[in-house]
């Protein structure tokens, strides 16, 4: 597995990848139309498009994953062969995939040299891989014990060990694949810092994102694709999130959303005390306090796992709580025989969940039955054991329409539908019985573009009628432009409360790493910092 | 109970035991590698006809033992087939195994020998004669370590030596080798194997092909070893006990031999006494007998302690995106 590395490349300036005409079809699907590319060596490059443009598909066939129905790739201006993934990484290419590839029950070591060890036995290797990562974390601050099991890294570290993995293996070119979905900013930070210092080191790297503002940050190119193809290669710096969203999307976007100043009216939704443990024993909430008013969007920021799931689902009637919950004045039961989802919408609560297609979809039902799904005890809709497929129906069509659910054919599949498609879908049903108050869970997450500015509309279409709004969300960029009032979660409680334009990014990811006031640290130390203690304490909860 | 009694049953446990930690270790290596395997009774069973029936033809008891090792392999192969390479269910091609080694080897019995579907007595050089080990004879007399040795260590088939030392080496493959690294990621998490650039199905493959071999062993034993031919069903559920040890083993080699001691002791207990008088009442011989199929029901039920089984255990491997 020792490489090679070929040391004229820099002055010889042949791009360390070119593709060539790669297509890619999967059925009647062309999931990659004639993409030509070429990525010079010590830059990052960025590859933005919607879900399902054929990012991912490309990456893969240069890992080794798929195999190209045709086209050619190139590795520092050689004609190379990636039959499968040892043959990318013994041509010098890592990838960073979006779900990390380790063994959770293995340490970091193990994982490191798991496929690259030296021979049959395994010490040498391990001493061998301890000496290469510290080396590592020096050059690159790639800090991780090494000794440590992956299930009790955070996912930042966790991040960190799949990056080391493709470093041990020497790779020269990396792939990173929607890298900072699951990070906090602040963690996104030293991520980008980690890529910096390897752009200085000479080593290429593949950014693919949706997030306009990485790119912009970071990268030296962009690529942009649409629809399987490459539509545009552009200089970072010549370019503007604008063009890029339009090259993405194939028309102009808004990124920005449009509201006017909001109109706040009575308290719909007050929330006091509000307390959950899980069947672990682990509190989840502990002692929400917030309200939502009428005419009013309330985002809750925090990176996931914090609670803002928890709180969501006992608002939406999934799981039992204590503490009080008022809706228009009344409050409502928490644990008891009312606890459930039927009994919410009846108190006038919407919800769309954060995970559409486990808990606000079922996949393999058609949409009107998805549609229907919640509400199917309306009169209309029916009486007794009784239904009435039409009234159904036109229903559905009704709303597919009136929300451009593509294709508007009420008969297909959950499954079927993209998942900008599907959003709508679950949006449509929740917004269109007029709810007082509408929990909605990362309404865009997964969601392309052009979706993304139609459902935003919507929620704020909402808030202007006069209902309340939970927006619960891991997209910073969505909670400042959409909320009124902003309330950031960590760990089960809430953090601190602004207003969005008072404050900033910087501000909201120190209260989502669970640090009040400004720290007298660098933020990134203070994070660790904070992370390390949070975690003695759950080992310590968990011990206990 | 003197000290002599003692170390009979424990001797007896030892033996009996044998069969139970071969297979055990077989169903390890296999489950290690997110291959479930509910047909190591099958496997057993079809080794422990092939072995009688060649060793009897032979005469050699090595020959009985390459055929009992052949045949597990077979079924191994066919479950491979079946669990990997056409992604199938593994519990059901594991039934179906124990379904067909159950029905084919008394058929077969009944076809070659036809004395009611079982092989001949097996005597001379068919069986593994039991082995003394140096100064057996000349230590029998020593006191409390004495019997110990020569009872309790000393006069056991090759087998059971065999099985004994392949717990130190299952133990020293899994956490000191290559491939044994390897073989625990492709049951945790083979999409981690595969991006390593390593393949899945050519570890899992192994895998089954290891557990073969040592089912291989285990089924020969017991015609072979332990008992003097095959007869019908002479597995009589310890594939299954094998499991049960399995998980009460938490998939590790060391305790996996304790799992099994525990197990052989409850039959050697049961194989002993026929009722034990406990002064106040009686503990019936059926009893005695149930002891250890309730023991491995309590086990599968999932009442002692917290087993984790491999996380991509009983899943076939389709490469995403």
């Amino acid at each position: 597995m020792a490489q090679e590395l070929d040391t004229g490349r820099q002055a010889t300036a042949a791009p360390a990848i070119e593709l060539k005409g790669i297509s890619k079809a999967f059925g009647p699907v062309q999931a990659n139309k004639d993409i030509s590319i070429r990525v010079m060596p010590g830059t990052i490059h960025g590859i933005i498009g919607e879900n399902g443009a054929g990012k991912s598909t490309l990456m893969s066939i240069l890992y080794g994953f798929y195999k190209a129905d045709a086209g050619e790739v190139f590795i520092n201006g050689r004609k190379t062969e990636i039959p499968d993934s040892q043959a990318a990484i013994a041509a010098g290419i890592g990838m960073v995939f979006q779900h990390f590839k380790l063994v959770q029950n293995f340490t970091v070591l193990e994982n490191v040299i798991l496929g690259a060890e030296d021979g049959r036995l395994l010490r040498p290797s391990l001493a061998k891989a301890r000496g290469v990562l510290k080396q590592l974390a020096e050059e690159y601050e790639l800090n991780v014990d090494p000794d440590a099991l992956i299930q009790d890294l955070s996912v930042g570290h966790q991040q960190r060990v799949e990056i080391l993995k493709a470093l041990y293996r020497q790779a020269d070119i990396l792939i990173l694949d929607e890298p900072t979905g699951v990070l906090t900013p602040a963690e996104a930070d030293h991520l980008f810092r980690i890529l910096d210092n390897l752009r200085r080191e000479g080593k290429t790297i593949i950014l693919i994102t949706h997030k306009l503002r990485e790119i912009m940050d970071i990268t030296d190119t962009v690529s942009v694709m649409r629809r399987g193809e490459m539509t545009a290669t552009v200089k970072t710096e010549g370019t503007s999130p604008e063009e890029l969203a339009e090259l993405m999307v194939g028309r102009k976007v808004l990124l920005r959303v449009e509201k006017k100043a909001g109109n706040p009216g009575e308290k719909v939704l007050e929330v006091e005390g509000l307390t959950v443990t899980d069947e672990a024993g682990v509190v989840r909430l502990k002692g929400i306090d917030l309200h939502v008013r009428a005419g009013e969007i309330l985002g809750i920021a925090g990176v996931s796992g914090n609670g803002q799931s928890q709180l969501l689902q006992v608002l939406g009637g999934i799981c039992a709580a204590t503490g009080m919950v008022r809706v228009n004045g009344a409050s409502i039961d928490l644990s008891g025989k009312y606890s459930d989802g039927q009994s919410r919408r009846a108190r006038g609560i919407g919800h769309v969940p954060e995970d559409r297609q486990q808990e606000g979809l079922i996949m393999d039902f058609a949409a009107w039955e998805n549609i229907a799904f919640g509400y199917h005890n309306d009169p209309r809709f029916g009486a007794g054991i009784f239904m009435s497929h039409a009234e159904m129906m036109a229903d559905t069509e009704g709303k597919m329409s009136r929300f451009d659910v593509r294709p508007p054919n009420p008969r297909l599949a959950a499954k079927n539908f993209s998942g900008g498609n599907q959003q709508k879908i679950v949006v449509a049903r929740e917004i269109e019985r007029n709810p007082d108050l509408l929990l909605i869970g990362q309404p865009t997450r997964g969601v392309d573009i052009g979706a993304i500015e139609f459902i935003h509309e919507q929620i704020v279409r909402l808030r202007d009628e006069g209902k309340a709004i939970l927006l619960v969300s891991v997209e910073l960029d969505e909670i400042m432009s959409l909320s009124d009032r902003v309330a950031v979660m960590f760990d089960g409680q809430i953090m601190g409360e602004r207003l969005p334009h008072e404050t900033d990014e910087r501000e909201l990811g120190l209260l989502m790493a669970g640090i009040q006031g400004e720290p007298d640290k660098p933020v990134i130390e203070a994070v660790d910092e904070m992370m390390a203690r949070k975690q003695a304490e759950e080992e310590a909860a968990h011990n206990g | 109970m003197d000290l002599l009694t003692i170390v009979q049953i424990l001797d007896s446990t030892l033996r009996l035991a044998t069969p139970l930690l071969l297979a055990c270790l077989a169903g390890l290596f296999s489950e290690r590698a997110g291959i479930f395997d509910i047909g190591l009774e099958g496997k057993m069973l079809a080794a422990a006809f092939f072995s009688a029936a060649v060793a009897y033809t032979s005469g050699s008891v090595w020959l009985g033992l390459l055929a009992g090792i052949a045949a597990s392999l077979a079924l191994s192969a066919l479950h491979g087939l079946a669990s990997i390479t056409f992604r199938g269910n593994q519990l059901i091609s594991g039934v179906a195994i124990n379904f067909l080694a159950a029905g084919m080897t008394v058929l077969i019995a009944q076809d070659w020998f036809s004395q009611g579907g079982r092989t001949p007595s097996l005597f001379g050089g068919g069986r593994f004669e039991p082995i003394t080990l140096p100064f057996a004879d000349a230590l029998a007399n020593v006191p409390v370590l004495g019997p110990i040795y020569s009872e309790l260590l000393s006069g056991h088939s090759i087998l059971v030596y065999v099985a004994l030392a392949t717990v130190p080496l299952t133990w020293w493959i899994l956490f000191r080798t290559r491939f044994g690294l390897r073989l625990r990621a492709v049951g945790e998490a083979p999409e981690a194997v595969d991006t390593a650039g390593v393949s899945v199905v050519g570890l899992r493959y192994a895998a089954v092909g290891i557990c073969g071999i040592l089912c291989g062993i285990a089924g020969s034993y017991l015609a072979t070893g332990l008992q003097a031919g095959f007869v019908k069903d002479m597995t009589a559920g310890r594939g299954y006990i094998a499991l049960a040890a399995l998980i009460f083993a938490k998939w590790r080699p060391w305790y996996a031999l304790g799992a099994c001691l525990l197990f052989g002791l409850l039959q050697a207990v049961a194989l002993r006494y026929q009722n034990i008088d406990l002064g106040a009442f009686e503990i019936p011989v059926q009893f005695m007998d149930a002891l250890p199929y309730i023991l491995t029901v309590v086990i599968l039920a999932g009442f002692v302690g917290k087993a984790i089984p491999p996380r991509a255990g009983g899943e076939p491997y389709v490469k995403e995106r």
